[in-house]
């Protein structure tokens, strides 16, 4: 199985280098949130009932979870286009780990997502400043891996089910939406800030939390109770999706 | 090489289930080339997944390069190679790193796989290309790609399914030549799927033929059509010896539906090619004088319309509507 992981990452590699655009496109939007919506931030975070921490120690976390949210929620589109190339069946044909043609894909996503999270927090200290705390930024770095790997994975299980671009697009942007918003991103939820019935709503919402223990890892708050509610829930919600890829992907027949 | 009993599948839509084959038994023998005819929507599709272990049967068994299909899938994922109608071959990928991929899921060494590239590309017309991104290839290197990619591994077995559809006349020609090659010169056994009769005529040694997920009839291609209407055989005298020659003809063993209109007589024989010396010493002992003769052998279009009551033709107009429902269902169904 971890060859075949192998073979079929080292080949997304080679794909991902040699058209780098679309890389550099899916940095486009969390650098723009940077330039031209972070500068507005530094006011409002003095508002009351803001989370502690510099108003780039808020966002640049958060801009983190959206582009693991959307960047990775979208690689089922290239999974849809291998399977009706016949790439898919092909490989499953082959004796190859059906597990493995799965987890390369996904390791290739989640690789991909930290080097552009890498080069989003270097652009954010560099130019506007962020300061924060080295193993701060690795704990942060290493969620961001773990919510690509749950991301992609449940992306390319559900691409699989519906192998319909038109199926696909609207109801990733039914669920991403209310997800993202509800999350805090942009303006954090917090008692302070939001009427009671948004605020628990928003607590329910896994993402809340791991946007909570990212931004805490920014900030260098290593408590307890910060980081493990965020960790964990993520935790959990990765072993979930790669079962789910794995079983989508297994499966002889819907 | 490949022994199946009973093999069916159902898949459930919307509107019910559907059917798609219902049980299928069929054996194939080490060096066949068999071919699996019938109309879109009839099965065959269908019937190729399962013994490819892409869709598992509702029902049946069949064992497929000596592994059970059902408890031991990568056994037979080993043993065959499977050339699928849509292809397979990535478009943003170059030729060799598709090669080598290929060759390494079977399990072998980078160096072994470079090696049996050079070799599959050498022999499909395909060397040279090594280099070249797959989706700047013509139709028929595409073609020619996915089946060296199918036989990476040196399979005793082969699936092809619809190998020429959408190729041109002289690629498909060239195909037609290459799976030849791959049967004969390497004792390849060879299962194809088509819906083109000539298609089957020219490359098969035994055909299937299926229809509504029955297999129909089988046999080699000149059997199938001997076993039926037979050959039509034509020939022309001068009008005032017709019926006279018409008689004598009528008297040949295995002649039926004998017809005389004025100096053409016309009758069907199972095999008229082999009839057709006695029939000209028999005309020539009663010194009549002979004009022309034609032999017409009989397609695999007339086969199918006397198997089935419909023409191949029509089978396809007709399965539309059943066999989009059912296509549908098996892009659906696939995970």
């Amino acid at each position: 199985m971890w060859r075949d992981t192998w073979l079929i990452f080292k080949r997304g590699m080679v794909l991902s280098l040699r058209n780098p655009v679309w890389v550099v496109i899916t940095m486009m939007q969390p650098i723009l949130y940077l330039v031209l919506f972070g500068p507005l931030m530094e006011k409002i975070t003095q508002t009351p009932g803001f989370p502690p921490g510099s108003s780039w120690q808020i966002l640049t976390p958060a801009l983190l979870v959206q582009l693991g949210l959307f960047g990775s929620a979208f690689v089922g589109f290239g999974l849809i286009a291998e399977y009706r190339a016949g790439v898919i069946e092909r490989m499953r044909v082959t004796p190859a780990s059906r597990v493995g043609l799965l987890l390369g894909r996904v390791l290739r996503d989640a690789v991909q997502l930290v080097v552009q999270a890498v080069l989003i927090t270097v652009l954010a200290m560099l130019v506007f400043g962020l300061r924060a705390p080295f193993w701060g930024i690795v704990f942060s770095l290493a969620m961001v891996l773990l919510l690509g790997i749950t991301m992609s994975a449940s992306s390319y299980a559900l691409a699989l089910i519906l192998k319909s671009e038109d199926a696909f697009a609207p109801l990733l942007n039914s669920v991403l939406l209310p997800v993202l918003l509800l999350s805090g991103i942009m303006i954090p939820i917090t008692t302070g800030l939001a009427p009671s019935w948004l605020y628990w709503i928003s607590r329910v919402n896994p993402f809340t939390h791991i946007v909570d223990a990212e931004r805490a890892g920014f900030r260098g708050d290593f408590a307890l109770n910060a980081i493990t509610t965020g960790g964990v829930i993520l935790l959990v919600l990765t072993v979930l999706s790669v079962w789910w890829g794995a079983r989508t992907f297994q499966r002889e027949s819907g | 090489m490949i022994h199946a009993r009973g093999l069916r599948r159902s898949f459930r839509t919307r509107t019910g289930t559907v059917e798609a084959v219902r049980g299928v038994d069929l054996d194939v023998e080490p060096g066949e080339l068999v071919g699996f005819l019938g109309p879109n929507g009839a099965g065959k599709t269908t019937t190729l997944r399962m013994l490819t272990t892409l869709l598992e049967p509702t029902d049946g068994t069949a064992t497929v390069a000596g592994c059970d299909l059902r408890t031991d899938p990568v056994g037979v994922r080993r043993q065959i190679g499977y050339v699928a109608q849509s292809g397979g071959s990535s478009p943003e990928c170059k030729v060799i790193e598709e090669m080598e991929l290929q060759g390494r899921f079977y399990g072998l060494t980078s160096e072994q796989a470079r090696a049996r590239s050079a070799e599959l590309t050498a022999r499909m017309d395909l060397a040279g290309l090594d280099q070249r991104l797959i989706k700047t290839l013509s139709g028929g290197q595409r073609r020619r790609l996915d089946i060296a990619l199918g036989l990476v591994h040196d399979p005793k077995l082969v699936f092809l399914d619809e190998p020429t559809a959408a190729l041109d006349p002289q690629s498909r020609a060239n195909l037609w030549t290459h799976i030849k090659a791959m049967h004969r010169e390497h004792n390849t056994t060879v299962f194809l799927t088509t819906h083109y009769l000539d298609e089957a005529d020219a490359l098969c040694d035994r055909i299937l033929v299926i229809d509504n997920g029955k297999i129909v009839a089988q046999g080699a291609p000149d059997e199938l059509k001997a076993g039926l209407a037979g050959d039509l055989v034509t020939f022309s005298v001068p009008v005032t010896d017709g019926a006279r020659a018409g008689e004598i003809a009528a008297r040949l063993p295995e002649v039926s539906e004998a017809d005389v209109d004025g100096g053409t007589v016309r009758f069907r024989a199972p095999r008229g090619d082999v009839l057709l010396p006695d029939l000209v010493r028999a005309i020539d002992a009663a010194a009549i004088p002979l004009t022309s003769m034609s032999v017409t052998r009989p397609t695999l279009d007339d086969v199918f319309l006397t198997l089935t009551g419909r023409s191949l033709r029509d089978a396809e107009m007709g399965a539309e509507a059943v066999g989009e429902a059912t296509e549908d269902k098996e892009t659906a169904d696939v995970a």
